[in-house]
């Protein structure tokens, strides 16, 4: 598929080509490619191994691929990159397990996120500007979390943690948002919110989920990349990567 | 210049005690009459002049340690450095009074056929140039020694090795003859400093007022420090590290800043240690003395500042107490004490002060280091 891409270099987001990645002689990622279009929402799915976790460290930084080309807005090699760089440029990542500053408010939380000078003066003589607060403000209000503002992170919800980063992540203000597995422990009802959630972020975000969750998937009706083994296996929508023969075989059909 | 920080009742409290200290300690060492109830005797100055240094000290380790979650064992080499600077100012004013009654060097140095003073010595006759050492010197060995660590993403029990192993290597390096810093001996034999006699009472008197002071003033830093954004973002590195880099932050450069900020408090201390003490040798670099000062911490409360430092008073109080009555077994009443707060004060002795308060209205916080959290909710 590398052929299909390569004209598009220039106008990806992100662009991934021949990626792989081996642990002590495990291979991760063999040879992965894949595009992502500014503004575009992707749906990433896969058994469990077939490189979804590894390729999120590959984006942000935390892992360094053995080959292949990692680009972003057609200019930055990200592999050259580490984290905090990563994120400057405006790449954000949502981890599997919840994580969020659990000793912290929720408020404290947001404002940790949100985008604002990061060096050691500017936070140790800054305090939150305008801004800053306003971001906060209308961020509390989309992940529905404006009653729990003055709460510390670790007593809420599992759902809530949940929202909370996703709301971290607006905070940052990235042009890429990753999301591992949003859904994974919710109830019916908070994943049906988390969708709306994410498809309000997708209006003006390019977004990239990896998640388990068919009928979440299904929900959030964008275009889906099937990885396995470290690799592409299909693309296309939902409906026609559950026709594929070779989904149905290494995936669906077990 | 930073405004003053938001302190809670304890903050208050602590800085009237450390300010109230400094001040009636001087009346009460040397104008209330000696044979007055009062009366603080030279021996009790002297004493608390020293629980004073341990607590800044203590202070300087729960600001990394605390909050930032690097446990250093090797804070013992900064308060040592800060020791030795400020012991080799006090040494230069001995000048021709000591045994071979050399102006220029000083008594280990022409016993060792020394002709010239080590460049290393020059300069510390003046006490500005002194105390600029006290804070320049342990403040570039941590620069130096956390710009490779963190940059190199060393934690955990692994930074705690190193931090331990640079201690060390400090020990026997001082222990050195040929090191010119005095060997196994150290500093003594103290004259005076800033023309004052360092043994007579009114000098002490001012040393404890100095040293308090100096507590307050340190709690005043780090208190200002750990509330600001860039505390919130230590204290988010401290629990989950790799989110703080994923958000954008330069962790090495945040860890550097508080265990370079740490290292100077330390040096401080360290600093107003040694004229009180009236020696300063190798053995303050002993990594035990770090190990020592962890527990303090530890047993007062991690990550409250106000318990980090009542910790080291606690401590060094039983300290001196068992070491009268029943000297052998100070040692396991140590490792008791930290056994025992570990398992049923895990918020320390600080941690005793909030089970009084009343329960307040918000739902119980579910995590390992409820104190922190219950002292950040109070200062708002």
């Amino acid at each position: 598929m590398s052929d299909e891409t390569k004209p598009e270099l220039t106008s990806s987001l992100l662009y991934l080509d021949g990626v792989s990645v081996s642990f002590d002689g495990y291979k991760a990622l063999r040879g992965l490619s894949l595009a992502l279009e500014p503004g575009e929402m992707r749906a990433i799915i896969g058994p469990n191994g077939a490189g979804k976790t590894t390729m999120m460290d590959v984006i942000t930084g935390k892992t360094r691929p053995d080959e292949g080309e990692v680009y972003f807005e057609g200019r930055h090699d990200l592999t050259r990159l580490d984290e905090a760089e990563i994120a400057e440029l405006g790449v954000g990542r949502k981890f599997q397990k919840p994580t969020v500053f659990e000793n912290h408010t929720v408020n404290d939380n947001l404002l940790l996120a949100a985008k604002a000078p990061r060096s050691v003066f500017a936070t140790l003589f800054g305090g939150a500007a305008a801004v800053e607060r306003e971001t906060i403000e209308r961020i509390l209000t989309t992940t529905r979390l404006t009653d729990q503002r003055g709460r510390l992170a670790g007593a809420l919800s599992h759902g809530q943690k949940q929202w909370l980063e996703i709301g971290m992540l607006l905070a940052q203000d990235p042009k890429l948002l990753l999301v591992d597995e949003p859904v994974a422990g919710m109830t019916d009802a908070e994943t049906a919110a988390t969708a709306e959630l994410l498809r309000e972020i997708a209006r003006n975000h390019s977004v990239v989920v990896v998640e388990h969750d068919m009928a979440f998937v299904r929900e959030l009706g964008v275009k889906v990349t099937v990885l396995h083994e470290g690799s592409v296996l299909a693309e296309g929508s939902l409906d026609q990567v559950s026709a594929d023969e070779r989904v149905i075989e290494v995936y669906l059909g077990r | 210049m930073m405004p003053l920080p938001r302190l809670d009742r304890l903050g208050v409290a602590f800085l009237i005690i450390t300010i109230g200290a400094a001040a009636l300690a001087p009346i009460l060492a040397l104008v209330v009459p000696h044979d007055s109830a009062f009366a603080m005797p030279p021996y009790v100055v002297a004493l608390l002049g020293k629980y004073m240094c341990y607590a800044i000290l203590a202070v300087a380790l729960d600001l990394v340690w605390g909050y930032c979650g690097i446990l250093s064992l090797g804070h013992s080499a900064f308060f040592a450095l800060g020791g030795y600077a400020m012991g080799m100012y006090l040494m230069r004013q001995i000048g021709a009074r000591g045994v071979y009654a050399n102006p220029v060097l000083p008594d280990f140095m022409v016993f060792l056929n020394w002709k010239e003073l080590p460049v290393a010595w020059w300069g510390f006759h003046s006490f500005a140039y002194a105390s600029l050492m006290v804070m320049l010197v342990p403040g570039l060995l941590a620069f130096a020694f956390g710009w490779f660590a963190f940059r190199s993403r060393v934690t955990g029990v692994y930074l705690s090795i190193i931090t331990q192993a640079m201690t060390y290597a400090l020990k026997l390096a001082f222990f050195r003859n040929d090191f010119g810093f005095g060997g196994n001996n150290g500093l003594t034999d103290f004259k005076d400093i800033l023309g004052f006699n360092v043994q007579s009472d009114a000098t002490r008197a001012a040393l404890f007022s100095l040293s308090a002071l100096a507590l307050a003033l340190s709690y005043l830093i780090s208190r200002a420090i750990v509330v600001s954004k860039y505390g919130k973002a230590v204290i988010a590195i401290r629990d989950a590290e790799s989110r703080v880099r994923f958000l954008g932050y330069r962790v090495e450069n945040y860890k550097l800043f508080i265990f370079v900020v740490s290292a100077v408090m330390a040096g401080v201390a360290g600093a107003l240690y040694v004229p009180q003490v009236g020696i300063i040798n190798p053995s303050e670099f002993d990594p035990g003395n770090s190990i020592e000062a962890v527990i303090w911490v530890a047993v007062g409360g991690r990550g409250t500042l106000v318990g980090a430092a009542l910790g080291a008073v606690a401590v060094n109080f039983a300290k001196t107490y068992f070491t009268g009555v029943f000297p052998e077994y100070w040692l396991y009443a140590l490792g008791g004490l930290f056994v025992l707060v570990t398992l049923f004060l895990p918020k320390g002795l600080i941690g005793l002060l909030n089970l009084r308060r009343p329960a307040r209205p918000t739902p119980p916080t579910p995590t390992p280091t409820p104190s922190l959290a219950q002292q950040e909710e109070g200062a708002r």
